[in-house]
């Protein structure tokens, strides 16, 4: 791996990706161990540092920890010294000085993984900083694809919902076409980044449009505060005209995934016969993700190289 | 003037052979025949001389033994302090552990930490009745109190010569060579 940190999938090698995938598969193969740890990371303290919400991400890496046998400190702004004004500097500084190796952090802010680089000695892994990057995310979307498809390269990928906001659609823009396959988008105008198009995908409106002869559908969470900030009309308009049915989804082709983040909101972009259905990997997207990481922490927490 | 590296070998694939024949037979009669055992290779060329071993012994007691292949990077001492983490491969432990008697095998045996590694793997899947290594070449310089019980060849090297093992499956001959510095 280039760097001692991941903090997006802009810039990653298709090589590095690869690596990280091939990795998170062997480690799969511990997870249906009946004793589902191994002693790599023993010694080694991570913090979670989760200035925002989360359920998956953050249960996912504290598993991927445990089972590398690796010290595990969690960390909710809600309920720290955050809420007494403490900067977020001085949180990390005041961690890292009780001896941690490896920060995980989601923050509500971009660029926040990248300034803890700045002013830490810790390798940092980014879980979601504002909607710019959710590398993890995106990797266990590819390792799921690539099991499903057997390849990712020549897919055509759609990724419906609110784009705007999405750090998962971004990482997953990145991740997907550094791999070589085929990306559109699909939203509300009021929600589809301006320009867009120049990272090198199509965008569509027209939901229909955009779900001829895809492979893979990724369906994006529509968060109901966006109504209150007048950028949709009503959950019902959006169900209308962006919501995952069984009905659209007959123009795909045979071997279509269904794909989504978590967490869904049913009924509204997706149905739940869709996310239950044959098709879905919602699940298996999740399994992976404990697999990638652990893919992740093992392949950054390498040393100096100096013994031998 | 440097010294040209020299490359000798010290065993080809004719002796190779007869050596895995005789550790094969040896096995048998240490443990009176292959009841309840078990071979598990260390990834990746012991992987192969394990299923040579395996296929050996089922030709001498007409019966077939469970093969299994482990890969020991994630249980390494060294994990945190080498640069590039090394890669890691396949395991493959389709059957119980537990009460079987297991037969490690490995290409070299040289500081032992690779054992080391090994055993505390099979361990954390299940108590097996008992531990006993294979190995090919036995170079010598343990670092930990680590022993083979069946060994092809016993080679003396200094500790900065390279062992270099070829197998069929993987590099196309059966050889070990050592360089010496």
């Amino acid at each position: 791996m280039k760097s001692r940190h991941l903090l997006g999938l802009e810039g990653m090698s298709r090589r590095e990706i690869n690596l990280i995938l091939d990795t998170a598969e062997k480690f799969k193969e511990i997870l249906a161990r009946p004793i589902r740890i191994v002693p790599t990371l023993r010694g080694v303290t991570v913090v979670n540092l989760f200035y925002e919400p989360s359920t998956r991400t953050r249960i996912s890496f504290e598993l991927a920890e445990k089972r590398l046998s690796a010290e595990v400190v969690n960390f909710s702004a809600s309920i720290s010294s955050a809420r007494k004004g403490e900067t977020l500097k001085d949180t990390v500084r005041n961690i890292e000085a009780m001896k941690t190796d490896m920060v995980v952090v989601r923050h509500q802010a971009a660029g926040v993984p990248y300034f803890l680089t700045q002013c830490l000695k810790s390798s940092i892994i980014n879980a979601g900083d504002g909607a710019h990057e959710h590398p993890t995310q995106a990797l266990l979307d590819l390792l799921t694809i690539r099991e499903k498809h057997k390849k990712i390269k020549g897919l055509k990928v759609t990724i419906v919902g609110d784009i705007k906001f999405s750090r998962v659609a971004r990482s997953n823009i990145w991740g997907f076409k550094i791999m070589g396959a085929d990306v559109s988008l699909c939203g509300p105008s009021t929600l589809m980044p301006v320009e867009i198009e120049k990272m090198g995908v199509k965008v569509y409106s027209d939901l229909d449009r955009a779900l001829e002869g895809a492979d893979v559908v990724m369906v994006l969470r529509i968060q109901l505060e966006r109504q209150k900030g007048g950028l949709v009309p009503s959950p019902r308009e959006y169900t209308n005209k962006f919501g995952i049915t069984r009905e659209r989804l007959e123009r795909l082709n045979e071997n279509f995934t269904i794909m989504h983040p978590g967490p869904m909101n049913r009924g509204v972009e997706i149905m739940p016969d869709v996310a239950d259905g044959p098709h879905s990997v919602i699940l298996d997207q999740v399994t992976n993700g404990v697999a990638i990481r652990m893919a992740v922490l093992y392949l950054l927490s390498g040393g100096e190289g100096k013994v031998e | 003037m440097p010294r040209k590296k020299k490359s000798v070998v010290v065993l080809d694939a004719k002796t190779i052979q007869r050596a895995l024949v005789r550790i094969a037979h040896e096995i048998v009669e240490k443990n009176k025949g292959a009841e309840n055992m078990a071979i598990i290779g260390i990834q990746n060329r012991g992987a192969y001389l394990a299923e040579r071993v395996a296929k050996l012994i089922e030709q001498i007691e007409g019966v077939e033994i469970p093969l299994g292949l482990m890969d020991i990077t994630l249980y390494r001492d060294d994990v945190q302090t080498k640069l590039e983490q090394p890669l890691v491969q396949k395991t493959d432990i389709l059957f119980d552990v537990v009460d079987k008697t297991i037969i490690l095998v490995d290409d070299v045996l040289y500081t032992g930490r690779t054992v080391r590694a090994a055993l505390d793997q099979i361990i954390d899947f299940g108590r097996p009745r008992s531990i006993q290594f294979a190995v090919l070449v036995d170079r010598g310089h343990r670092e930990l109190p680590i022993r083979a019980d069946y060994v092809g060849k016993n080679l003396p090297t200094a500790k900065d010569d390279r062992v270099k093992v070829k197998i069929k499956e993987v590099d196309g001959e059966d050889s070990v060579s050592v360089v010496r510095q």
